[in-house]
């Protein structure tokens, strides 16, 4: 495409056709390879090809603009580069506006960041733009600060709309921020509390940041909003982009060759420091050798038993019992000892515990710190489960009922669920002389981090059919034959899991599992499909997978995403646990019903890895009827 | 085959308060009875008779409040002592009488321990934190005028002084003060002109107590760390870090040279007291009785050296009393 400047006047529609009806059927990548780069050449320092480029733009039909901006934008290399060649037509043309302000921003978000960067780079460029960035930055504020998007909308495009907010946040001046203040607190107030409440913890932490990063800019002297959060690669990314690089300017080469010098640039060698450490005190060695050592008439003693100073915990549960409940604050070091020393007492002296266990089970739980300990709250951990597994029914009906008591923190019932589990486990998977986990050709166990990845659950399901599919082949590879241990969950597994089922629809005053404590329904979901799990060949699993599927069905279409995750890995867990002839002969309907939800789940649901579960769900559940199939009756 | 630790010559008790400071008086010429001095958390100071073990008198002169230091002036019969009532007290103890003669309001609420020096035959120097933070107040003994008050420099962040030691090389030169502070440093001042003439961080914790051997310009500082840090001066009076020394367990709450300046003895939060060469620090001795922290330890000033004693005072509310390398 050679264009000859001199005074002609030459039309430039029909190349603007061209280029739109190419761009709409699809052949954007084609024509654009070529069209940008040797556009935002010819347009670098040129006026007149300045401005025939934007006649090409602008001539374009309105029904083909969508694609030609959507294709410019995505394949300018910068801001600037765009610039150059859209000139104002966002401004001049209601479509190419439309595009550029909200199609691309609110109502997709597949786009990189580079394009996020570009776009709302353009639109900072340029004095006429700069209210559309401001209008820009409003709405995206809107979508981010209100609660029903942030609850029903995929991370992913929550993910999006921040970034484009903090992009916009870097390309403010200061006379726009004060113009804006007030707004930008307003929202940054009310979406921070959306952020804060969801469930999931990249959504809280999508909300600190950004939230940060708004106080940031508008409160420039005095103390700015800090949030405490594990950084990792997202919320660095994050951060990063609020801090605006100067578009450099690149020297004249053709634009491949560019990107590939920029991709090529060797990192900058750190020269290494050469220089020798700064020398150690000098001890003045020649005292010793001139000198009389007229220290060596003096002998020394025998100062073998000269140790580190350990203080004693005490030797018996009881006294361990008196050390925690007593109040003298001269005995903290004792108490300490205590702590430390607590949970290999219990499993060394199970008769002893047996005849204290709930009493324990009640201070260990109301335990605050005292001193600072490192891992307190692991030792107590610890220490509780070791009480549950020693004598688990008395404990584990004190801890079942006092989960739904009034009064206590959501910590603490959030802890009353971990030990619960923890001890499920431990009773149903037993350790060898206290060594770790036995190795993988067992049943795959549970990694259980109480909490913070739900998704686990899909690993195990997908590992079980594994499992289940691979023939093994017996080649008398010696392994070990584990000896067998009776599984003693199996006579508790009701007493953990019913307690905890019967009551959550009745609320308290200060605990409403169905109202605002979702985090804690959600916890108590996980909790009971790990129980369901743990319970296999138990004798109670048929009534406790018909409880839990009643449970399940009360609750599906609860908003919390993390909460249907919980759920559907109960439904897992269910399929896993209940032996096949049992589902099918007691729970039939239920699972047709069921199967019917998690088709609905895998069209409609917004949530990434809630559709995963329901998916793995209905494959178990194919699984299951071809396995039946397959049994010659 | 290294012999096992001595036992303690003998044990006294009877303070029922855990002891803070002792101070031994056994110069004196016979018939002269060897005398212990002892500072409890009581207020009570008690002086005990070193040929019967027993208390001979017991002088109450702080109401009651802890007694952190005492040390005698120029012989038995006067006394200085220090407690947690705010005063320093200065007692007149011949002829049987218990008096106090003087005292001295420092207005410090802290455990700063004061440090005597005699400078002229019955004129002392005393060095004493004041009511500032930061300041060491340097006074004349017994006319308890201010000499002058040491403030280290604005911004400089010392903290509270822990610990003072006032020396002078000889009889007719400058009298210095080092001075250990809560941010770890130990910091050398001239009294006369009133400035700092060194500063030295010595440790990361508040440097709990120090001792300078004047004839080979050495001092040794203990903390709540497991560090013992030597220090040395050279010709310029700049103090630099000669050595460290690590310890089992944290804590020194005292450290004392012998007068010969051949042993040290430290006293431990870990309930022991070690005694190392003063040479090289080379460890000598663990002594292990008391089962509580052991706040003091003082060598004796007996003129036989054969009868040199090493006294420690502890939480426990016992005084240890041991020979040790009493024959070199």
């Amino acid at each position: 495409v050679c264009f000859i400047p001199g005074g002609l006047d030459c039309s430039i529609s029909f190349v603007s056709h061209v280029l739109g009806k190419v761009c709409v059927h699809g052949r954007q990548k084609e024509i654009l390879e070529v069209l940008v780069p040797r556009l935002s050449d010819l347009t670098k320092s040129d006026c007149i090809w300045q401005r025939i480029c934007w006649r090409l733009m602008e001539c374009v039909p309105d029904r083909w603009m969508e694609a030609v901006v959507l294709g410019f934008v995505q394949r300018a290399p910068g801001a600037d580069v765009l610039s150059r060649l859209l000139g104002n037509l966002v401004v001049k043309n209601k479509k190419a506006q439309f595009v550029v302000t909200q199609k691309m921003l609110l109502l997709q978000y597949g786009h990189t960041t580079a394009v996020l960067q570009n776009l709302l780079g353009h639109l900072s460029l340029d004095s006429l733009r700069r209210t559309l960035l401001l209008r820009v930055l409003q709405e995206l504020l809107e979508t981010w600060s209100s609660s029903s998007a942030v609850k029903h909308s995929p991370a992913e495009q929550q993910l999006y709309i921040s970034k484009a907010i903090l992009i916009c946040l870097s390309h403010l001046k200061e006379p726009e921020i004060e113009s804006c203040r007030q707004e930008l607190l307003t929202s940054m107030m009310e979406g921070m509390k959306c952020h804060l409440d969801s469930s999931l913890p990249q959504i809280r932490r999508l909300g600190m940041v950004v939230a940060e990063s708004i106080s940031s800019k508008i409160n420039t002297e005095g103390p700015v909003l800090k949030f405490e959060y594990e950084e990792d690669d997202e919320t660095r990314e994050l951060k990063s982009l609020v801090v605006q690089t100067p578009s450099f300017i690149v020297p004249s080469l053709p634009d491949h060759d560019r990107r590939e010098k920029a991709g090529a640039a060797p990192p900058l060698v750190p020269e290494s420091d050469e220089k020798s450490h700064a020398p150690a005190p000098v001890m003045p060695d020649e005292e010793s050798d001139a000198e009389l050592d007229s220290d060596d008439d003096l002998i020394p003693y025998d100062m073998s038993e000269d140790k580190e100073l350990k203080i004693k915990a005490p030797v018996y549960i009881r006294d361990c019992i008196e050390v925690l409940t007593g109040s003298r604050s001269e005995d903290v070091d004792k108490w300490e000892a205590t702590v430390k020393a607590l949970e290999s007492l219990v499993r060394k002296n199970p008769a002893a515990t047996r005849e204290v266990s709930v009493e324990l089970a009640k201070i260990l739980l109301h335990l605050e710190e005292k001193t600072c300990i490192e891992g307190f709250v692991e030792l107590r951990q610890r220490a509780q489960v070791a009480v549950l597994t020693t004598d688990p029914i008395p404990v584990a009906k004190y801890l079942t009922s006092q989960f739904y008591s009034l009064n206590y923190s959501l910590r603490q019932r959030m802890d009353i669920l971990d030990v619960l589990v923890l001890a499920a486990q431990e009773l149903s998977c037993p350790r060898f002389h206290g060594k770790t986990k036995h190795s993988g050709a067992q049943k795959p166990c549970i990694q259980l981090i109480p909490g913070s990845d739900s998704s686990k659950g899909w690993r195990r399901i997908v590992d079980e059919r594994i499992k289940s599919k691979t023939r093994r082949f017996d080649m008398g590879q010696s392994h070990v034959e584990q000896a067998s241990h009776p599984n003693k969950f199996n006579s508790v597994a009701g007493y953990f899991f019913f307690p905890l089922i019967q009551q959550f629809d009745r609320p308290l005053t200060t605990f409403d599992l169905l109202g605002e404590d979702h985090l804690v329904l959600g916890r108590l979901v996980h909790t009971l499909a790990i129980l369901m799990y743990l319970a296999v060949n138990t004798v109670a699993v048929t009534a406790m997978g018909k409880a839990l599927l009643e449970f399940v069905w009360a609750l599906r279409f609860h908003t919390d995403s993390y909460v249907r995750q919980g759920l559907l890995s109960c439904i897992s867990s269910l399929l896993l646990s209940v032996p096949t002839e049992r589902i099918l002969a007691d729970m039939t309907e239920e699972l047709l019903e069921t199967q019917s939800w998690l088709g609905d789940v895998i069209e409609k649901d917004p949530d990434g890895d809630c559709r995963r579960l329901a998916l793995q769900n209905l494959l178990l559940m194919e699984n299951l009827k071809k396995k039946l199939e397959a049994v010659p009756s | 085959m290294a012999l096992p630790p001595p036992d303690p010559q003998f044990v006294l008790r009877g303070t029922s308060a855990a002891v803070h400071t002792l101070h031994f008086s056994c110069g004196g010429p016979e018939p002269d009875i060897p005398l212990l001095f002892s500072g409890s958390e009581n207020g009570f100071i008690h002086v005990w008779n070193l040929k019967t073990h027993r208390v001979d008198t017991a002088l109450d002169g702080h109401g009651r409040k802890s007694v952190y230091y005492v040390e005698t002036m120029g012989g038995k019969d006067r006394l200085l002592s220090q407690g947690r009532d705010q005063r320093i007290c200065l007692w007149d103890l011949a002829e049987g009488r218990t008096s106090v003669t003087n005292s001295v309001f420092t207005e410090h609420v802290g455990f700063c321990r004061c440090s005597l020096l005699k400078v002229a035959q019955g004129r002392w120097l005393m060095a004493m934190a004041a009511r500032s933070l930061e300041e060491v107040q340097i006074l004349e003994l017994p006319s308890k005028t201010s000499v002058c008050t040491l403030k280290p420099e604005v911004g400089a962040k010392l903290g509270m002084p822990m610990c003072l030691k006032l020396w002078q090389l000889s009889c007719d030169s400058q009298p210095v003060l080092l001075a250990g502070y809560e941010d770890g440093s130990v910091v050398l001042w001239n009294v006369s002109m009133g400035k700092a003439l060194s500063q030295l961080i010595c440790h990361q914790e508040p440097v709990m107590s120090l001792d300078f051997d004047s004839e080979k310009a050495k001092g040794i500082s203990g903390s709540s760390e497991k560090v013992l840090s030597i220090w040395s001066l050279n010709e310029q009076q700049n103090l630099q870090v000669y050595k460290t020394h690590e310890l089992v367990n944290a804590g020194i709450s005292d450290i004392t040279i012998r007068p010969d300046k051949k042993i040290l003895a430290t006293a431990g939060w870990d309930h022991r007291i070690r005694i190392f060469g003063w040479k090289k620090l080379k460890p000598l001795a663990v002594l292990d009785y008391h089962t509580a922290t052991v706040h003091c330890v003082s060598f004796s000033d007996h003129g036989n050296p054969r009868e040199r004693l090493l006294a420690a005072g502890s939480k426990d509310q016992r005084i240890s009393v041991w020979s040790i390398y009493a024959q070199t």
